[in-house]
């Protein structure tokens, strides 16, 4: 069956397209692109001006599934990333039990079949149960349908881990994913030391927590020639760590939450456990160093780091409540923020959702609006203001740091493989 | 200018008149036998952190007024039974007392509290954030020393980053134009100190002599096996109140501690026995001004 999508804007800033025209789909992939012009082969969807992008691409997302379904499910999860223009997401592997065997890898792919909304890529465990002492067990993981490893929510402490982690990957090509807290400089810390934990009376866990292993891991890349994917920055000097790494040529990249591009720690002045996170949010000058890397191309990409957390995980004391934040649907209508502040070009926006995660993952068949391709695409009316409300939210969790944001623009439908799963007026319509 | 009603979570809370006023009302009441106005009230103590000092002085001042006091010690954390901390509030508020005084040993949770309740709630200690009635009773005993808390230099000693005394009292001490100084080891300093107004020593014996207030805070035991300072002895011998340093400070001086004191970690008894020293006017002082303060927020008309 053949579906057109007419009176488009295209935009993919990997290719510098933009303008008028139409997407011309079949069999699941784009068949043709036609700019400036109107095909009317087929099925043809209106989509009266509005930008076409390519389908957004997460890398860092919490499903929580197996083993924590009361705060998400692939299901839920899958219609909250396709309400935020999602088309792609990896999920990482600190489910219960841990994904570091291919029975729990395939038990998700299961899942994904049955309840998917989206295209979902698990990540493997780089250690056992997360505990780093003893490595997962790889190949199954890997052949099962992993795309990466890590042990996400956990540092891998050991050095030697991740040394022979980053050799022993070499042999697939696929990348380490660090999350980059030492967590004998965290402690008991719980969010970013500076003046405002020294005023509020919180335990402050330093940037140099993130610090020391970004150039830890760097090195490790740099000896073993391994490609790693550095997750969730927030520290200015980690980005300055890597900017200098990938002058150097190393295969290293790296990723930012649209909270880190957003926030910072004087949100944490009323103890709101809205704001709690791992890592923390840090100063002003953390953040534009951020944006700035961002747009610089020195952090490669956007993710979310979506973590869903039920209402008695965070309705606790500040030091007591969970680590994490949802993103998946607000992603794209909060760092717009940072093109209308004119911090962000919209391109490289758009790039950090799509074209950029797909690269370092390697998903060559899609991220881009072109001629075989997936027809993965996020639609998005750039003038349409609403306001952020959790409680319109597909996920099944509410924990938002963006609650009653003012947004300009908001995605309007997403499509994956040429059928659209999400519309705003209609919901999920899969 | 009233205090009707208000909570007291910490002393921005106040202005620089309302923390006046109640150090000349707790002046006019000190030592008096008023007679009890507030027999009709109430008030919960909730201590989720053990305290016999503050407690006991909120208890007593409890006491001068007529106030029926509901006492709640409650050491088990929130989560341990099932309930959170703030459905333990919503439950207290419910039994209808007048005013809450709350301590908890996590930082903010008065404040939160204080935004779900509708009775006035009073911070007795929270974390490392605030304690606002212990910086009011040290403020009150330091003009009642001196007539004044303008242009004095206050030296603030020991463990900084995990002293909610110490943060309250470098605001009020602040506002009210003291020159305060903390010392003690760099490990005890809190990051971008000197960017809350004060300056940073680390060398007791370089500032000691200067000083017109020496505010001695407690040690805690657990420190030195934290990689904070190597053991609680050689902190005595760098930053304790001994007879020597006892020597080099200023005759006119006074020395004071919140308590409760660690004798001979970071007061020897000598300085204790010292009368430069404060302690016992400022337990005194504590209810006396918990005292005004409670009858304000109450308010003896209402």
């Amino acid at each position: 069956m053949t579906t057109t999508f007419i009176n488009a804007q295209l935009f993919d800033p990997s290719q510098r397209l933009r303008g008028n025209g139409s997407v011309v789909v079949e069999g699941g992939k784009i068949l043709d692109v036609l700019l400036d012009k109107n095909a009317d082969s087929g099925k043809i969807v209106d989509l009266k001006g509005q930008y076409l992008m390519p389908g957004f691409v997460d890398l860092h997302v919490h499903l929580r599934e197996p083993g924590q379904e009361h705060k998400e499910t692939i299901g839920t999860g899958t219609r909250a990333a396709a309400a935020g223009g999602f088309t792609t997401i990896c999920c990482m592997p600190n489910t219960n039990p841990v994904n570091d065997s291919s029975f729990v890898t395939q038990y998700i792919m299961e899942k994904v079949h049955q309840q998917g909304v989206v295209r979902v890529h698990p990540i493997g465990a780089i250690s056992k149960n997360l505990e780093g002492q003893t490595m997962a067990a790889i190949h199954g993981l890997i052949e099962s349908g992993c795309v990466a490893l890590s042990d996400d929510g956990r540092c891998v402490m050991n050095a030697y881990l991740m040394r022979k982690t980053m050799e022993y990957l070499k042999s697939y090509d696929i990348p380490v994913i660090e999350h980059c807290e030492d967590e004998n400089l965290v402690g008991r810390g719980c969010m970013n030391e500076g003046l405002v934990s020294s005023q509020i009376g919180l335990r402050g866990i330093p940037h140099a927590a993130e610090d020391v292993i970004v150039s830890r891991d760097i090195s490790l890349s740099a000896h073993t020639e391994g490609r790693l994917h550095l997750a969730h920055l927030s520290s200015k000097n980690a980005v300055e760590s890597i900017a200098h790494a990938k002058a150097r040529g190393l295969k290293v990249s790296g990723e930012v939450t649209p909270h880190h591009l957003l926030l910072t720690d004087e949100s944490l002045r009323g103890y709101d456990t809205s704001f709690k996170m791992a890592p923390p949010l840090r100063t002003e000058a953390d953040r534009r160093a951020l944006v700035k890397a961002l747009q610089a191309g020195v952090i490669d990409c956007i993710a979310t780091d979506h973590a869903p957390h039920v209402e008695e995980d965070k309705d606790v004391e500040f030091e007591a409540a969970a680590n994490g934040v949802v993103g998946l649907e607000t992603a794209f209508s909060v760092c717009h923020k940072l093109v209308e502040q004119k911090e962000l070009t919209l391109e490289r926006l758009v790039e950090s959702l799509t074209f950029s995660p797909a690269k370092i993952f390697k998903f060559s068949d899609r991220g881009q609006i072109k001629k075989g391709l997936l027809a993965d695409f996020a639609v998005a009316d750039l003038n349409r203001p609403g306001r952020v409300s959790s409680s319109s939210f597909f996920s099944k969790s509410r924990n938002t740091p963006f609650e009653g944001w003012e947004v300009k623009v908001q995605i309007t439908s997403t499509i994956v493989g040429g059928e659209e799963v999400f519309n705003i007026e209609k919901g999920i319509t899969l | 200018m009233s205090l009707v009603r208000r909570s007291l979570i910490d002393t921005p809370d106040l202005s620089r008149d309302e923390i006046i006023f109640l150090f000349d009302e707790t002046r006019k009441l000190k030592g008096s036998t008023e007679n009890r106005p507030l027999t009709h009230k109430s008030v919960a103590l909730i201590f989720f952190e053990a305290s016999t000092r503050t407690r006991t002085s909120f208890e007593m001042a409890a006491f001068r007024l007529g106030l029926r006091v509901l006492n709640l010690e409650a050491t088990a954390s929130s989560a341990q039974k099932g309930e959170t901390i703030f459905d333990t509030a919503r439950n207290i508020e419910a039994l209808s007392p007048d005013a809450m005084v709350i301590r908890h040993s996590g930082s903010g949770i008065p404040a939160q509290i204080s935004k779900l309740v509708k009775i006035p709630v009073i911070n007795a200690g929270d974390g490392f954030h605030a304690h606002p009635t212990q910086a009011l009773l040290d403020g009150f005993t330091i003009r009642e020393k001196f007539g004044k808390i303008e242009g004095l230099k206050v030296l603030i000693l020991g463990d900084i980053a995990h002293s909610r005394v110490a943060r309250s009292n470098i605001h009020l001490l602040r506002m009210f134009g003291a020159k305060v100084t903390v010392c003690g080891p760099p490990t005890l300093i809190p990051p971008l100190a000197t960017e809350l107004g004060v300056e940073v020593k680390y060398n007791l014996d370089e500032v000691l002599h200067q000083m017109d207030v020496v505010m001695v805070l407690r040690m805690q035991m657990e420190r030195q096996n934290s990689f904070q300072i190597p053991s609680l002895k050689e902190y005595t011998n760098r930053y304790g109140i001994t007879a020597e340093r006892l020597a080099k400070i200023k005759s006119d001086a006074v020395i004071m501690h919140p308590g409760p004191v660690n004798r001979g970690v970071e007061m020897m008894s000598v300085a204790l026995r010292d009368p430069r020293c404060q302690v016992m006017d400022q337990v005194r002082n504590g209810v006396w001004l918990r005292t005004v303060l409670l009858r304000e927020i109450l308010g003896v008309n209402q």
